[in-house]
């Protein structure tokens, strides 16, 4: 503000302050009222507050006008100390001298860690003015190598949720009544104390899995003060059935590591190594790197619910749950391992597999997933010990966690003991058990009969409605704290902004219940690090570990174990017949804790292209015989209980076999989460973790629409309807819109992604405009690899955070108008049971002919000289022509006022240099012109050119798989011009003359050529 | 059609019995003299309803933004659009009766060119209603007009849409011109009719002066002749930009250079069906069978039948052509559309287009004036399943099949879509009230025309008698 300059006749400003700055002390305020009787102060406010000051005209109060005093004086810089809203007495400092390191307009990066299921992920956040607006990977964290996945994007949104808890509350009688956390630390306190003579007897602490060293040695102290108390942990989906499948193994507890870039043949046993569990930003990236010609990978997977992972197999084989322990023995005997009692051959590509795996010894693997018991982990380790994958693609290290514990096991013990009244005291840091835990223990029940209980939890949920107490928890973003990832390296977590409604972590709560009430998260994690780092200089190690967001050295060294020699391989109990569920969790929301994430929710589920909510994924043949279609509506019965949800025929899911992910259905997740989906961890039962069988179906005479954002087909309620997706990836096919060829065939003919019946494009004779733009600086181009692109829908989320791109709510996508920039669409190819699977992310292709262009009335949308399709938000009038026009159906419009304006929190989150769209506006990628133009002034502030990789558009940043390049064409050397050149590149619907700048590279499958698979393989 | 072929005796364009004194009478009392009838009152009373409801419609619509409607992405297009076109076509037959009939000097388009432009005016209010709603920020629809402004900005003039806003505010303009011009005689008829003085007051107001004189009669016709001159490439030039609205852009099922001539035959086609729907009720309600006659009924079932039969053209050419093209997009498109999600549609139109008009072969047919109203009833919902097909079914299904998608209307596109035909009748209603539906200085004319042939004839059986 600058009014010192401003002329205001008949009043000087400057004579003002003159006078003011003659006044002190008492005389001051005085001298305010004098001040307003003049005659030029009164026509000054006339002038410079109209409305105002009519209103004081009006009935002048006194508080009224020192209201106006104060604006207006602090508008001229007399620089009066005004009230902060809290009472407290702070001073309002002008932005006249800069605070070191701020500079308006230009963020900030620092680096921290989010964390997943207890797991760190790397991540650098960016600040804008105080305030993180994005996340991107942090390329020096191991479990990010600069990557980024949805969930770990999303947790951003979750700090701005206006949903969170913003207050300390407490039961009162059947509602609750807000408090404050003095009042609940000395209750805490106080109940500690009772507890104190029985040495914590009644003491039970309830945590999810801790892999931070502050939180750990904190819980250790208050254990050491409370040697009777126990710390219980529980994971509804954590890594409990590796864990347990390594005691099997090792008779000791291990981590397990893999590295996919060693392994040639790779085996996955119902592991979604590409998109779940700690370090999969990791996997997919080694991944990655081998799944190009000449030396590519070989992926089979063996799977009960179709995943990314088994999109990207070369060969799949759709296997319900309970059989894949039959599968794993099977294989686990043809390659020598010793197993106990007969089994039965399993599919016609077993033993193919198994000289596969053994013509590749030490460069193979095989991984089991979360959802299998603990005996298909040990055949795993098994079946690596004998391919001698260990110590070239299997390392073993000591566990992360700071305490392993079987945590199913850990959650019966603490259930035993509430139900044995030996409980009279629970802090429960974080979790969720109320909503999550298995169905036979009902906690809700539970929490009620033990006298003080706690809840620390970033929302009011399930659990703390169950709770004497409720803390809000503070968000990772604003807290210090520690964390590991998956090889043990460390990441010292700092906030990047104060707690936005006084939250506080679990560090502070426990340290004031340790009677260190004033004991800040920095100092607790300051002193973790100092006790663990006795040399050197640890101002030095602290500012390094907090610049490069990893504290160096302190992954775990692989560690020699051996199996057991006793270890045998008996066969299953009988694994149960009928129709079995499975509940994997969410391939969004994840475990449920996200539920009120309305990116995520909104976040279409890569395979079933499933947004808000969850379904009953079952076959296409089993849906037949069941007398089911998608949409219908149908009641899941299992050993007494039920949930009911609609129906979504999946091709490619295993027959008898029937999914409904974990995670929705909550009652108080907030205004976005709750009831969305159906729950089904009311289905889930201790002994039963990841599925079940004999569950019943029963088809409930009604349908109900599941917003999809691939098949928005809401009429065709036919049985039919799942053949649309088959015919929905023929016509990709035909249209050779997605190309693609074995690698055999690629080998054969490199330059098969041209060879089709499609002119790429007009002669230069057949075109009447030949007006050739020459394009002689800069021309931004984009290539996708389609080999690599494993569909996990990471820089879907990133270009939403990036471009304040707006949640538009499940009846919206029925209405087939969600608004996410990329489309990442999923095409089937081969027969209903068993297709194969391709991704491709659609964006704005940003043509050199755009067909936009041409037909927009009001050049709302026109070219730069660098070949970018530009879209002026302020001069579009939403004609919606340009996206009629657009044959690649990449431009998204704003029906109605999508971007919430209003709610105070979420307006913090939005990008800064990117505009906030109106309704009635047309948007699309912008390449993220807002970076090439950050690029472009750095690189004229340095006078030097931009250089290839100065620019990272955000969907290219998130990429685990580096699938995305963005460039400049007209640099040779550049990695785009290179991937350019690549002869599997192609242009989408080329033949149009729309000359395309992103191009894709055409996909390539690397089959067995001794399987020979029914019609559908590559 | 040759001018100088006999009438056909049993058709007469006027009845018997008519002189200048009983047209004039005739047609000014509907105005000046005949009580309100309940007939009027209950048409313009459901006229005025559905006013109400577009009121409503347009006030939300404005509120919350086109996302009130069933657009989405990839139909970005819907019942505004179809509207629009349909709307557009009716208002064809007005222009095209009174000034190319009038050129090629057609006098049974005499008794029918007053309401059929006076349809044509409303019709084109509706249609011009439609972009202006269908636009997400419509408080900006001045930016597709070149005018000059601080942002030193020009509509984008390869935008079919920027042609679009030319030819249609051209088109009213001219309608408006030449239905006004030809009112003046006959407003002046009713200035000096009319009793009350309020009425004289108005009535003189509009008809700016007419004495009637030779000079004024001469001038009048001058301007009348120009008008239709002007009007009569308007005719072609409006649906033709139109259709370049669908034909400029890519998408299989609208590039296509069969469009401009297929549009014009469709609105003409439209806008014949729509005059037959009203002017039956009309000369019925208002016992103007006299000067509405068979004669005219039937010369528009014959116009209907033509053009009944180019679009039919039209629609086999699109079907021949996607196939010949060999093109995958174009062939899906037709199969589509034959075959797809919204065949019923399709096969609805041909249905109403191309099957029910073939009755009129039979000139039994074109002398029943039901049959003529049924199947106006019905060409006129082929028409409007037309543009559905053209916009939604094209749109749905375009090039990447995962972007593919389904379009319904919401209630409120069917509140504005009824809300229009109710402004349309709200508006006829008044016209039929307040102005004469059928021009009394032509029917004069015509009465003056009858008498000279009457005469002539008289003359030519007495030849012989000295």
């Amino acid at each position: 503000m600058n009014l010192h300059s401003r002329k205001t006749s008949g009043l000087d400003l400057e004579q003002l302050r003159n006078r003011l700055a003659g006044e002190t002390g008492a005389r001051y305020w005085r001298s305010l009222d004098e001040l307003a009787e003049t005659e030029e102060f009164q026509e000054f406010l006339h002038r410079e507050f109209p409305r105002a000051a009519s209103e004081w005209a009006d009935g002048p109060s006194r508080r009224t006008f020192l209201k106006l005093m104060g604006a207006s004086l602090a508008l001229a810089g007399v620089g009066i100390s005004g009230c902060s809203q809290e009472g407290s007495v702070e001073k309002i400092v002008p932005y006249v001298r800069m605070p070191e390191e701020i500079v308006p307009g230009k963020p900030l990066k620092y680096a921290t860690a989010i964390t997943l299921g207890g797991f760190a992920t790397g991540v650098v956040v960016e600040s804008h003015e105080g305030r993180p607006t994005m996340l991107e990977g942090n390329d020096k964290h191991p479990d990010s190598l600069g990557a980024i996945n949805p969930y770990v994007q999303a947790s951003l949104l979750g700090l701005y949720d206006p949903d969170r808890s913003q207050v300390v509350t407490r039961a009162a009688g059947l509602s609750r009544g807000i408090s404050t956390y003095d009042m609940f630390v000395t209750a805490a306190v106080k109940a500690l104390d009772a507890q104190r003579p029985k040495k914590g007897a009644g003491l039970r602490i309830l945590t999810e899995t801790v892999t931070s060293p502050s939180l750990g040695r904190l819980l250790n102290i208050l254990l050491a003060e409370f040697p009777e108390a126990q710390w219980h942990q529980y994971e509804p989906a954590g890594g409990n059935a590796a864990r347990l499948g390594a005691q099997l193994a090792f008779g000791q507890d291990v981590a397990t590591r893999y590295h996919f870039d060693k392994a040639d043949v790779i085996l996955a046993l119902d592991a979604d190594f590409l998109s779940r569990g700690p370090g999969h930003l990791r996997y997919a990236r080694e991944f990655g790197t081998r799944r190009e010609p000449p030396a590519m990978n070989r992926l089979y997977v063996v799977e009960s619910t179709p995943t990314i992972t088994g999109g990207m197999a070369d060969h799949r084989l759709p296997l319900p749950a309970r059989r894949i322990e039959d599968f794993a023995r099977a294989l686990a005997q043809a390659v020598g391992v010793k197993v106990e009692g007969t089994v039965a051959g399993q599919g016609s590509w077993l033993a193919p597999l198994a000289r596969d795996l053994q013509a590749h010894k030490g460069a193979c693997l095989v991984v089991a997933g979360e959802a299998q018991p603990p005996a298909v982990h040990a055949l795993a380790h098994a079946l690596n010990q004998a391919l001698g994958n260990v110590g070239t693609t299997v390392e073993y290290t000591a566990p992360v966690e700071e305490k392993p514990v079987d945590q199913q096991e850990s959650l019966a013990t603490l259930a035993k003991a509430i139900e044995g009244g030996k409980v009279e005291a629970l802090l429960v840091l974080g979790g969720n058990p109320v909503y999550n835990a298995p169905a036979d223990m009902d906690f809700a029940n539970y929490l009620g009969r033990i006298p003080f209980t706690v809840h620390l939890s970033p929302y009011e949920d399930e659990t703390s409605y169950a709770c004497l107490w409720h803390v809000p928890a503070a968000h990772e973003l604003e807290a210090w704290g520690d964390a590991l990832a998956s090889d043990g390296t460390a990441t010292i977590q700092q906030p990047l902004i104060a707690p936005l409604y006084g939250s506080h972590s679990a560090l502070e709560v426990l340290a004031a219940l340790l009677r260190h009430p004033s004991r800040s998260g920095y100092e607790i994690v300051r002193d973790t690090w100092r006790q663990r780092k006795s040399d050197g200089d640890f101002e030095t190690f602290w500012r390094t570990a907090l610049h490069d967001g990893v504290v160096a050295g302190t992954a775990l060294p692989a560690k020699d174990v051996k199996l057991k020699d006793d270890l045998a391989f008996a066969p299953p109990k009988s694994a149960g017949d009928g129709l079995e569920l499975t509940f994997p969790v969410d391939p969004t929301i994840g475990d449920g804790r996200a539920a009120n994430n309305g990116w995520l929710q909104e976040l279409p589920k890569p395979i079933t292209k499933l947004a808000w909510g969850n379904a009953v994924l079952i076959s296409p043949k089993t849906a037949a015989r069941l007398r089911v279609g998608s949409e219908d509506v149908v009641v899941i019965r299992s050993q007494g209980r039920e949930a009911e949800a609609p129906v979504w025929v999946l091709p490619g899911q295993p027959d008898d076999s029937i999914t409904l992910t974990l995670g929705h259905g909550r009652t108080r997740a907030g205004r976005v989460g709750n009831r969305v989906g159906a729950n089904a961890y009311n289905l889930r039962r201790s002994d039963a973790p990841w599925f079940a069988t004999g569950v019943e179906l029963v088809p409930k005479g009604r349908t109900q629409t599941v917003p999809c954002t691939q098949n928005h087909r809401p009429v065709e309620k036919t049985r039919q309807e799942h053949r649309d997706d088959l015919i929905e990836g023929d016509y990709a096919h035909k249209r050779e819109i997605f190309r693609f060829a074995t690698l055999a065939d690629f080998i054969k003919d490199p330059h098969f992604a041209h060879e089709h019946k499609h002119e790429e494009k007009p002669g230069e004779a057949e075109t009447m405009y030949n007006d050739n733009f020459p394009y002689n600086g800069h021309a931004w181009g984009m290539t996708v690899n389609l080999n690599t692109c494993i569909g996990c829908n990471s820089c879907v989320i990133a270009c939403q955070a990036e471009n304040n791109i707006p949640v538009v709510g499940a009846e919206q996508v029925v209405l087939g108008r969600e608004m996410h920039w990329i489309d990442l669409d999923r095409y089937y190819h081969g027969n209903l049971d068993n297709p194969d699977t391709y991704f491709q992310p659609r964006f704005c292709m940003h043509c050199e002919n755009a067909p936009c262009e041409l037909v927009c009335p009001v050049a709302a949308t026109v070219h730069d000289a660098e070949g970018l399709n530009n879209m002026v938000y302020n001069r579009c009038v939403g004609t919606r022509y340009c996206s009629n026009n657009c044959p690649y159906k990449v431009r998204h419009f704003n029906f109605l006022q999508f971007a919430d304006q209003t709610t105070p929190s979420l307006k913090l989150l939005n990008n800064p240099n990117v505009t906030v769209r109106a309704r009635g506006v047309m948007e699309k990628c912008t390449y993220c012109v807002q970076r090439i133009n950050a690029a472009r002034y750095a690189a004229e502030e340095k006078g030097q050119p931009i250089k290839d990789g100065d620019i990272v558009m955000a969907c290219q940043a998130a990429c685990p798989t580096q699938a995305i390049v963005f460039g400049d064409i007209n640099d040779k050397g550049s990695r785009v011009s290179k991937a350019k050149a690549d002869p599997r590149n192609y242009g989408m619907l080329a033949e149009l003359n729309t000359k395309p700048r992103t191009t894709y590279l055409a996909k390539l499958r690397n089959p067995n050529p001794e399987i020979a698979e029914p019609e559908g393989a590559a | 059609m040759a001018t100088d072929q006999p009438e056909r005796v049993q058709e007469p364009v006027l009845a018997p019995g008519h002189t200048f004194a009983s047209v004039t009478d005739k047609i000014s009392a509907l105005v000046l003299e005949r009580p309100y009838n309940w007939r009027w009152f209950a048409g313009f009373t459901i006229g005025f309803v559905l006013v109400m409801m577009l009121l409503t419609a347009i006030t939300y619509l404005l509120l919350k933004g086109v996302g009130i409607w069933g657009i989405n992405i990839p139909v970005g297009w819907g019942f505004a659009i179809v509207n629009f076109v349909w709307w557009i076509g009716i208002g064809h037959a007005g222009t095209l009766i009174s000034a190319i009939l009038l050129l090629l000097k057609q006098e049974w388009r005499t008794s029918i060119n007053r309401f059929a432009e006076a349809m044509t005016l409303f019709a084109v209010a509706c249609a011009g209603m439609f972009p202006l709603l269908h636009m997400g920020r419509p408080w900006f629809f001045y930016w597709l007009a070149p005018y000059p402004n601080t942002m030193a900005l020009w509509p984008q003039w390869r935008s079919p849409l920027v042609w679009d806003v030319f030819a249609v505010s051209t088109y009213a303009t001219v309608s408006l011109l030449f239905w006004f011009v030809g009112l003046i005689p006959d407003l002046a008829t009713l200035r000096d009719r009319a009793r009350h003085p309020f009425a004289r007051i108005v009535y003189g107001i509009l008809a700016m002066g007419w004495r009637g004189s030779a000079v004024h009669w001469h001038r009048y016709r001058t301007a009348y002749l120009l008008l239709a001159g002007l009007a009569t490439p308007l005719v072609v030039s409006v649906h033709t930009v139109v259709s370049f609205d669908f034909t400029i852009g890519i998408v299989p099922g609208w590039h296509s250079t069969i469009f401009p001539p297929y549009f014009v035959a469709g609105a003409i086609y439209s806008g014949f069906a729509m005059v037959l729907t009203l002017a039956i009720p009309l000369r019925k309600a208002f016992k103007l069978e006299d000067m509405i006659t068979m004669h005219h009924l039937e010369n528009m079932a014959k116009v209907l039948l033509a053009t009944g039969l180019i679009v039919t053209y039209g629609y086999v050419m699109e079907t021949f052509t996607s196939w010949y093209s060999a093109s995958t997009f174009e062939e899906f498109m037709i199969n589509n559309r034959m075959f797809g999600p919204y065949a019923h549609t399709y096969w609805m139109l041909i249905l109403c287009n191309c099957v029910t008009v073939q009755i009129l072969w039979s000139s039994r047919a074109r002398s029943s004036v039901p049959v003529l109203f049924v199947v106006s009833i019905i060409v006129n919902i082929g028409m409007w399943l037309e543009r559905y097909v053209i916009v939604i079914t094209s749109l749905h299904r375009d090039f990447v099949p995962a972007a593919w998608g389904m379009y319904h209307g919401t209630f409120w596109d069917y509140a504005t879509y009824f809300g229009s035909i109710g402004l349309f009748m709200a508006l006829l209603f008044l016209f039929i009230r307040f102005l004469p539906v059928i021009s009394i200085t032509e029917m004069r004319e015509l009465v003056a025309e009858t008498q000279e042939r009457e005469e002539a004839r008289e003359a030519m059986t007495q030849g012989t008698a000295p």
